[in-house]
This record gives C-alpha cells, structure tokens and sequence, in this order.
C-alpha cells in the first residue's frame, strides 16, 4: 500500500487548492451576496444590452 | 451591478457561438455511436453469435470503446459545448482565446477518433475507463492543458466579478479531471502501442478505481450539475430555488468525492481501513447529492403546468430525479452487505446506466433542446417529437433498469445459495442461462432508447436546416470588474467569521475533512510491506505474453480475478485472493463484473486441451457457454521480438527477473511453449503448433492460482 503515500499527499494538494479557493472566494466577497447573482443569470440583458443589427 | 455608467466606459464584445455548435453537433454524433455499440454488445450478451467471428467485434473489445464513447466522446463534447456557451456569458467575455479553442474541440475529436481506431484492435492499458494507451493518454493531457489554459484565462479577464456556482463545477472539473488522468496514466512504454502501468496489484487496483469513481464524479457529475445550476434556471426562467445551497452542495461534493473509489474493492485484497473509507465517505456523500437534486426539483416549483408542456423541462425533471436515483442507489451499494450481493452482478451495470442514461443523457439532450433553437436562431422543428423522444426513452431506460436489478440480485442470490455444506448452483452456466431473457430486455430497452435519440436527431437536423441562412452573432456590451473593495476588510476577520455561520460550518467541515485524512497517516505503516513469500515467482515470459493477450482481448470485462472472503465465493472458487497474489500484476487484473466466474483459482482445475478447445469454440466443452470463440488465437503468431524489452520493463517496475532471464526471453519462452505443445498432444489434440498465441494463452491461464501462505 505504499502508493497511498503518493495518493494521499495529492489528495491533499487538491484539497488544499480547494480551500485556498474557498477562502479567496471568502475575501473576495463572492457571498456577500447569495440572492443577486440567481437572478442575475436570467437577466443577460440587465448589465449588457443586446444590440440587435441592422 | 449598480447604476449604468456612461456609454464610454462600456465595451462592446460578441460571444464565440461557432465553438459551441461544433462541440454540440460532435455530441450529436458521438452519442448515436456510443448508442449503437451499447445495443450492439448488449444483443451479443443475449445471443453471443452477433460477433460473426470478428475479432475487433467481440465484446471483450468493444465494450471498452462503449464505455469511453459514452463517457468522454458524447458526456464529453457536450460538457465541453454547455462549458463554453454558459461561462461565455456568465462572465461576460469571449473565450480568450478562438485558436485554443478549436485546437481543444479538434484535439478531443482525433482522441476519440484515435480510440475507435486502437480499441477494437486490443490495443488497450486494461484498465476500466482508462484504456487508452500511452500515446494517446499524452494527448488528452495535451489537449486538457490547451483547455484549462484558455478556460482560467477566460476566467482572468472577465467582467463580471461574482463567480457563478456553475463556473465552480467546472473549476472542480478541469483541475481534478486532470490530476487523475494524468496519475492513472503514468505507465512504461515498451512500444508505441504498449506500456504496463507503474502500478501492479492492490496498488494498481486503488489508484485505477480512485481515477474510475472520480472519473464518474468529476466527468459525469460536476460538470453537468454546473451546466444543470445554468440551464435548469434558464430554461424555467426562474432562479435556483437555493443558492445558498447550491454552494454547500458544491463545496461538500468536492471534498467528500475523492475518497470514495476504494467502494469498488469491497472484500477485495485491498486493506481493510481503505474498503471502510470508501464506505464511509460513499454514505456521506448522499447528503450533497441529494441536496442538489432537491434544488433542483424545488427550483420547478409553481411551474408544474409548464413541465407538463415543455419537452425542455420534463428531461430536467426526470434527469433530476434519476440523479437523485443514482445518488440514492450508489451509497447503498457500498454498505458491504448489499455490496456483497450486488458486486460483479448486473446491479451495478444497472447502477450506472440509470446515472449515465437517466441522468447524463437527459441532461445533456435537454440542453440541446434548449440550445439548439437559440443558437441557430430558429424554433425547436417539433415539440411532439421531442415529447415522443422522452416517453421513448424513460420507457428504454425503465426496461433496462427493470432488466438489469432483476438480473443482477437474481445471480447474486444464486451464486451464493448454500445448502449445508454445498452451492446450491454449482454450476456456474446454471446462473448465466437463468439471465438471458433478461439480457433481451435489455437490449430492448437500449434499442428504445437509441429508437428515441435517432428522433431527437432528427428533430434537431430539421431545426437545424430550418435556421436563417446568414446568422449574425449578437453584440453585447458590458462594463469591466473594477477594483475589488470588500466590506470587510476593516473589520476584524474573525469576527467576519463568527456573524456569517454558513461560512464558519463550511470551514470547520474543512477542517474535520482535513484532519481525518491526515489521522489515517500513521496507520499506513501497518500495510506498508507485503512479505512476498519466495513460493512467488514472477511471469515466465510466455506466461507473461499470454497475459497480454488475455488484456488485449479485454477478458477483464467479464471474468474477474478476485476471490472474495466470503462462504459461497470460497466454496466455488477456492482460497480467497490477498494480495500478494497479484504483486506482479501490471497491471492489476482483478475485474469488476462476472459475466463468466471468477479466474483467480484457475490453474490446474482443467488440462490444457480444455482450454485449447475451450477458446477455439467454448460450446465445445461447455454446451451452452455464451462466450465468444476466440479462432483467431490459433491463427496468429505469438510476439516473441518484444518479449526481452517487455521483461526489461518489468524489470525496472520491481518484478524480480534475473538479467539472464531477460537476455533469454525468447528461448525460455519457446521451450515452454514446446513443453505445452507435447502435453497438448498427449492429452489428444491432433496438430498442435507450438507458435501460436493460444499457447501462450493457455500458459498464463494455468498460473491462476491463489498463494497458500503457511
């Protein structure tokens, strides 16, 4: 089982990526808000406006 | 957000569609493939004959490139085109670079293509999912790199600050996809067209079901749930029922995911504490799944008249529901007393049908109901036909399932009915004749499946042509991410912490996930060494040759090599497999699935003239055998000019061949095959030529033997 050295470290790498994901995501403010970006989605045309040609 | 600013501090920019419709209509294609060569194997279980003689149309072959069409051809592509249209716009940006992305989306299609082309041929690694050999193994890497570059820098220069829950799937996907494939794949060439993994064993077996689970988790799941918190809103036009949720789901999924594969080894040589940690995180991981499917089915709520009508909606909802199905049946067949029913029967072919075709493939035809229409700027061709398509389909999908439980829980109990002291069945064919009407049912339900995908098909070329002939791609304006300021950044951060709960449970969770694993460390040592007894020698190179052959006809898809400790198991097939029995196995050879028994106590239980005839024509010796011939092992030449480069090889893994044995490869492995040529003929076989594959076949075939440890 020697190879759970090397898959258990890796795993850990990915996990720590993901934590220091998260806590950017934190810093970051990206849920400050959880109840704007839902709806935003469903509005394309709320902070850009289609132009349509001709 | 917040008040429009002046016209001069907006850019104007349009989205790259064309990448979009590529990777689409390559899904389109990919998936009537991977279809039609379910069908095809799934018939060939019912009525073995359907291969016609062919070697690159038996089962053993062909089931692998079923496997990875499904998965990486049309999951894949659609994936990719779901990817590309959503975070487009969910950033606000175009792709950052066009040129990456058609190198991605032709890079994918000639990896596909590549594969269409070896796996027939048997040029295979003989691990699930991961078949594929080394050279095309580094073009995926290639291709991935190409992906992720242009994905993050995408990322980079986006205008829209918040990171949508979708983009977080798909960040999940690209950076642990990667990390898997590339750990699963790191192997040794012999030639272009071989290579044996640097793994051997339970080692072997560990890593390869970590990558297959994750490849289900990371590959069929995350990215889809990002393209379902994309589209499922958009379609409904209605946002997710919880967002807040929505990130819990994400955040729990990813860190509960990576440990679940070892729930493939149950009762395997695998330690113990590995089995137990697969079971534990499998359970745990009904909580985030299930929570996404209830976003998900809440997020329809009050719009219960519209699934009734749209064609869009209903394949979200049963999509949905088979998610929560296959999320629900998963943990379930890892607690080890259902395991040990279930495992290696057609449950768990079941299982992952219900995943793939319900879930996947609903997914992924809903979206291109939803996209198709849009993109090319036209009406969907017809609402009734996609309607026809959907009962079409659940009802193949119900036939499968129905098929497939029943099969698999009625073999399980037959191979394990023990009367006193003796197998109620000891005959193993008794149990495959019992199966095979359900096998018919099965390809029905696979043949109404595909009946129904050739209608979307149609629905969509019709729509398709129908589309305006000079589409124009919309111009769009959007202001760029300022500054980052953040509220909090004057107050104390701890105090941040204690206000926002969620927050704080999210990073104990972290935490508790963190330190767990990091407690696991110091029992390592304990399975640290596997005393291999000197009663183990390693392959002769005939032996090892005939072993190649038994992984390129992919004999792993049907027949395993892991006796499990339990009453039934050893009353048939003899000593349980531990683990020092495959410590040479590169790579490991252990199966997943008895279509036929169990191989690993093989050796000695026939002469060689059984095998002989057995592979020529298996009806010879077992009369109702639904296993291919295998004529063409008597035809060509077994492979001696790689052999002392294949022993080299093994040398440098660790396999304890003297360099004697390896400069003489060639000669020890035709005077034993001569040896087998004689005892062949005196047990009656009439002109027998010793250079051929079958005996080399038949040379690994009779080392099958569990190690008897004082």
């Amino acid at each position: 089982m020697t190879i759970i050295s090397m898959l258990l470290p890796l795993a850990l790498l990915l996990a720590t990526g993901f934590i220091l994901g998260f806590i950017w995501a934190v810093r970051n403010g990206q849920w400050d808000d959880v109840d704007t970006p839902p709806q935003r989605i469903l509005m394309d045309d709320l902070d850009s406006e289609i132009h349509p040609r001709g | 957000m917040g008040s429009p600013l002046p016209s001069a501090q907006r850019e104007t920019f349009k989205y790259d569609d064309s990448i979009v419709k590529k990777f689409l209509i390559a899904t389109m294609i990919w998936g009537l493939v991977a279809l039609l060569l379910g069908v095809f194997i799934a018939s060939q279980l019912a009525d073995w004959k359907l291969n016609f003689g062919i070697s690159w149309l038996t089962f053993g072959r062909l089931r692998p490139l079923h496997t990875n069409a499904a998965i990486f051809a049309f999951a894949g592509n659609a994936i990719f085109a779901g990817i590309y249209h959503s975070s487009q716009r969910l950033l606000k940006t175009r792709m950052a670079s066009d040129w990456m992305s058609k190198l991605h989306f032709w890079g994918w299609q000639l990896v596909i293509l590549l594969a269409a082309i070896t796996l027939p041929l048997g040029i295979t690694q003989g691990k699930e999912y991961a078949e594929l050999e080394w050279p095309i193994d580094l073009l995926i890497t290639g291709v991935w790199v190409i992906f992720a570059v242009n994905f993050f820098r995408t990322l980079a220069i986006r205008r829209e600050r918040h990171i949508y829950v979708a983009i977080w799937f798909y960040i999940a996907t690209i950076v642990t996809v990667a990390l898997l494939h590339i750990v699963n794949a790191i192997v040794i060439p012999v030639t272009l067209f071989q290579s044996y993994p640097v793994y051997a064993g339970v080692q072997d077996a560990l890593v390869q079901w970590w990558y297959g689970h994750n490849a289900v988790a990371f590959f069929l799941t995350t990215p889809l749930l990002g393209l379902m918190y994309y589209y499922l809103p958009k379609a409904i036009k209605r946002p997710i029922y919880s967002y807040r949720l929505s990130i819990i789901h994400f955040w729990s999924l990813v860190f509960i995911y990576i440990w679940a594969g070892p729930h493939h080894l149950l009762y395997s040589a695998l330690p113990e504490w590995a089995q137990v940690m697969g079971v534990v995180f499998s359970v745990m991981l009904l909580a985030p799944s299930w929570g996404g499917m209830i976003n998900g089915l809440l997020t329809m709520r009050g719009a219960w008249d519209r699934v009734r009508r749209d064609p869009v909606l209903k394949f979200f909802l049963a999509a949905i529901t088979f998610y929560g199905m296959s999320t629900f049946e998963g943990p379930l067949l890892s607690i080890r007393s259902i395991n040990a029913l279930a495992h290696y029967t057609d449950w768990i072919i079941g299982h992952v049908h219900g995943g793939v075709l319900g879930w996947n493939g609903f997914m992924i035809v809903a979206m291109a109901y939803y996209l198709v229409p849009r993109l090319w700027k036209t009406k969907l061709y017809s609402e009734r036909l996609a309607n026809i398509h959907f009962w079409t389909a659940t009802l193949g999908i119900i036939m499968y399932l129905l098929s497939m439980w029943t099969s698999g829980i009625t073999q399980g109990l037959m191979l394990r009915a023990v009367e006193g002291s003796r197998l109620m069945y000891p005959d193993f064919m008794e149990t495959v004749i019992r199966l095979i009407p359900l096998y018919y049912v099965r390809a029905i339900g696979g043949s109404l499946y595909l009946l129904g995908y050739c209608l979307f098909l149609v629905n969509m070329i019709k729509t398709i042509r129908s589309a305006p002939k000079n589409i124009e791609d919309d111009v769009y304006t959007a202001t760029p991410m300022g500054p980052f300021k953040h509220d909090f950044e004057t107050e104390n951060s701890h105090r941040f912490l204690e206000g926002s709960a969620n927050i704080f449970i999210a990073y104990t969770v972290i935490a508790v996930l963190v330190g767990s694993v990091i407690e696991i460390v110091p029992t390592l040592d304990a399975h640290r060494y596997i005393k291999i007894p000197d009663s183990k020698k390693p392959y002769s190179p005939l032996e090892l040759q005939g072993r190649d052959i038994y992984v390129r006809e992919g004999c792993y898809n049907c027949h395993s090599q892991m006796i499990r400790p339990l009453k039934a198991e050893v009353m048939r097939y003899g000593p349980f497999s531990k683990p020092e029995d495959s410590v040479y196995d590169h790579p490991f050879q252990w199966g997943s699935k008895r279509t036929g028994p169990d191989l690993a106590n093989l050796s000695g239980k026939y002469p060689d003239s059984w095998h002989y005839y057995h592979m020529k024509d298996p009806r010879l010796v077992t009369p109702k055998s639904i296993m291919p011939a295998y004529p063409w092992l008597y035809k060509n030449k077994t492979d001696m000019d790689s052999l002392s480069k294949k022993l080299r090889v093994m040398q440098q893994l660790g396999v304890p061949y003297t360099d004697e044995q390896v400069q003489n490869a060639v000669e020890l492995a035709e005077t034993q095959a001569k040896g087998i040529a004689t005892t062949l003929e005196t047990q009656g076989v009439p002109k027998v030529s010793d250079s051929k594959e079958i005996i080399a076949l038949i040379a690994y075939l009779q080392t099958l033997k569990p190690l008897e440890l004082p």
